[in-house]
């Protein structure tokens, strides 16, 4: 056991992934000796050398696509791209060929490669370095959207994806790299994708929720049991396909359930999960209630606080999912 | 059978000692005109100390330091008319600065506030551009723009060495090659894309020809001599402006600073490559010369520091002073008017506000 962050905990599981099967190699721009600039790649270059961990150019449509031709040999890539803002020119070769490779040749070459992404806001960063837009990519057949919320589920989940056989896009939840740590086993053992984690049991209400805004509903549900409302907290970290037999299981249990995700409020999978609850009979007790990013671009640092879902946003809306229930 | 041949032609007037390599270009005979480079060399310089220093303080900030590229960025803008449009990437501070963007506006854009990208001039100027050499095909399209409505000017279009590994860079010069779009290319080659040195960015010989390609010209200038980035930059506009159609110009310099206030450049590379490289800068060398010819003097440079520092001094405290922009400005730009389903939303930032 060791005690890690995520930003440790995703270094980790590379370095065991390579050490455990040498078809893992890792690409991307400077994540050689710079080891990544959040340093996620720290080290691995010299652990496995420069065949292995490949500082490529500028060039973020041939990444993802010597990516696929990489998968499409056998190889497993772990591709990465520097910042979500920068990863849509890879839209093309995830929609037109990741996520169909296995498709289109009825499974005679396939694509088990993972491609990483920081994203999301609060660090008062520069320009398109602070969406949260993995409903756009969760919205591609074929590819699985991975998001990790603690060391553990970062390691554990990130095994799993470069295990997979499929298309996986793991997501870093870049304000939490560094937020706190735990102990985690560096054992080899993944996680299950697919599968939602439940973080908290409760009675009351349900809140659904990933990535960095695990941090913000864990504070609200402490809070909501101090006014005696017991939230059970769900982190979604499969974002594509949802596990929504965990999700739904709760809501039956609570009734009532908000969703909580940076990513702006239109098209969000916030909406993906309202409508799956309410395509299931007698499950919901109340209006589901959404607390999202808006539906603008995300505001540079001086007003990004505007734009970030608060504690505060998440109480408001559990008590709006309750109305006759519990006074305002 | 040889089919066709290329070369590329590298261009230089003072070396890194500031001795002149061949006779001057007509405009650098005015010792005032270079006075004026070397002075916006300077105060480019200050704006980067000041702007290192205030991101230390916290008050703006990721900020990308342009130390020891001034004379690309200074050489390219002397080289532009007022009507000609700037598409920067990120490190082009001494060209917004002659532009007549204030250093104000340029704390206000690093501080993290969209109005410092609502310069007061030049207006058809572009923003900075952060994804990598996104901007290139934007000044196709600007060109274009010039073009059919047969206006004599041209569009300047900056990024990196690591930019040419885009696509987009790609496309955009082969597009401008077809449309003879009056658009200038400069590849500002501090050698480095972050960590990833020059060399491994492309086994290209030369940036410059990556013009060729797309079937347009393609040169190399010492982006240390800001008489060469003047005057070639200056020739390729005046005939794209003619209709002479798009240039490439690869400007060689060095990123003597770290990639930003981010960045630790001691991880990935040679400091005595470094120390190298400061021998060649551009504002001793042109000093150099300047001194040389009896044009500039103790005086005047300690005269020079002075108003510099205190100019970016002043333009600190104004941003310092600015108002906050109100939390309605998060949805005010978004559309020309903010369509009714979205001003609920807007309500809620403005009242979040209210109640903390
Ligand atoms: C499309 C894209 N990919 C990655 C990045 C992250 N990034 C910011 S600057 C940079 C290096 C740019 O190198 P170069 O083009 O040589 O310009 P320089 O920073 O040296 O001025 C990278 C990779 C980005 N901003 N945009
Ligand atoms: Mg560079």
């Amino acid at each position: 056991m060791a005690e890690m962050r995520i930003v440790d905990a995703i270094n980790a599981a590379m370095a065991r992934a390579m050490a455990d099967d040498e078809r893992v190699i890792v690409l991307g721009e400077d994540v050689g000796i710079d080891g990544g600039v959040f340093r996620v790649t720290d080290g691995l270059i010299r652990k496995f050398g420069a065949d292995r961990v490949l500082d490529t150019p500028i060039a973020e449509t041939g990444i993802a696509g010597v990516a696929v031709g990489l998968a499409a040999q056998g190889m497993r890539p772990i591709a990465e791209i520097q910042f979500l803002g920068f990863l849509y020119a890879t839209i093309d070769q995830l929609v037109n060929h990741a996520g169909r490779l296995r498709t289109r040749t009825r499974g005679r070459l396939t694509c088990p490669l993972v491609l990483r992404a920081p994203y999301g806001g609060g660090i008062h960063a520069l320009e398109h370095h602070s969406e949260s837009t993995e409903a756009m990519l969760a919205h591609i057949p074929g590819v699985r959207v991975v998001i990790p919320s603690s060391p553990a589920r970062a390691y554990g989940l990130l095994l799993a994806a470069i295990r997979d056989p499929d298309p996986v896009v793991y997501l870093e939840p870049k304000r939490i790299y560094r937020a706190g740590h735990e102990e985690v086993a560096d054992d080899g053992a993944a996680l299950p994708l697919d599968t939602c984690f439940v973080l908290r049991e409760g009675r009351n209400v349900t809140l659904v929720t990933w990535g960095a805004m695990v941090v913000e509903t864990m504070m609200a549900a402490g809070l909501l049991a101090s006014q005696g409302i017991d939230a059970e907290v769900i982190d979604v970290a499969t974002l594509k396909p949802i596990d929504m037999a965990t999700i739904v299981a709760s809501v039956r249990k609570t009734g009532r359930v908000v969703v909580v995700h940076e990513a702006a409020l239109s098209g969000g999978l916030g909406g993906e999960i309202a409508a799956r609850l309410a395509e299931e009979d007698g499950v919901l007790r109340g209006p589901v209630r959404r607390v999202t990013g808006y539906d603008t671009v995300v505001p540079l640092a001086k007003l990004e606080r505007h734009y970030m879902p608060s504690i505060s946003r998440i109480m408001t809306a559990v008590r709006e999912t309750m109305p006759s229930e519990i006074p305002a | 059978m040889q089919v066709a041949t290329f070369a590329v032609t590298h261009h230089r007037f003072l070396d890194p000692s500031g001795r002149t390599v061949q006779p001057l270009p007509a405009f650098a005979n005015d010792p005032e005109t270079l006075r004026e480079l070397y002075r916006a060399m300077v105060l480019t310089r200050t704006f980067d100390t000041k702007a290192i220093a205030l991101q230390r303080s916290s008050r703006i900030g990721t900020y990308p330091s342009s130390l020891g590229q001034e004379a690309v960025a200074v050489g390219l803008a002397a080289a532009m008319t007022a009507d000609d449009v700037l598409l920067p990437s990120f490190r082009e501070h001494g060209a917004q600065l002659w532009r007549g963007v204030t250093p104000t506006e340029m704390f206000l854009y690093w501080g993290g506030d969209e109005r410092g990208s609502d310069f007061a001039v030049p207006r058809e100027d572009f923003p900075n551009s952060v994804p990598i050499g996104s901007q290139a095909p934007h000044a196709v399209g600007v060109a274009l723009a010039m073009k059919l409505r047969r206006q004599p000017r041209a569009a300047v279009c900056v990024f990196g060495d690591g930019a040419t590994s885009k696509g987009d860079v790609a496309e955009a010069m082969n597009m401008a090659g077809n449309w003879r779009a009056p658009v200038v290319f400069v590849i500002s080659n501090n050698r480095w894309a972050i960590s990833v040195p020059r060399a491994a960015q492309t086994a290209a010989a030369t940036l410059a020809q990556k013009a060729i390609a797309a079937g347009i010209p393609g040169d190399q200038v010492d982006g240390n001599d800001v008489i060469a980035v003047r005057h070639v930059v200056g020739e390729a506009l005046h005939a794209a402006r003619a209709g002479g159609g798009p240039r490439v110009v690869e400007a060689l310099t060095y990123r003597l600073s770290d990639h930003t206030t981010a960045d630790s450049a001691k991880r990935y590379r040679d400091q005595d490559a470094v120390a190298e490289a400061w021998k060649e800068e551009p504002i001793g060398r042109l000093r150099a010369y300047l001194t040389g010819h009896g044009a500039w003097s103790d005086d005047d440079e300690c005269q020079l520091i002075d108003e510099s520092t205190a100019r970016i001094d002043r333009a600190a405290e104004q941003y310092f002073a600015m108002e906050p922009a109100p939390p309605s400005a998060v949805f005010e730009y978004l559309y020309a008017a903010l369509p009714k389903a979205l001003e609920g939303q807007r309500d809620e930032v403005v009242q979040g506000h209210h109640h903390g």
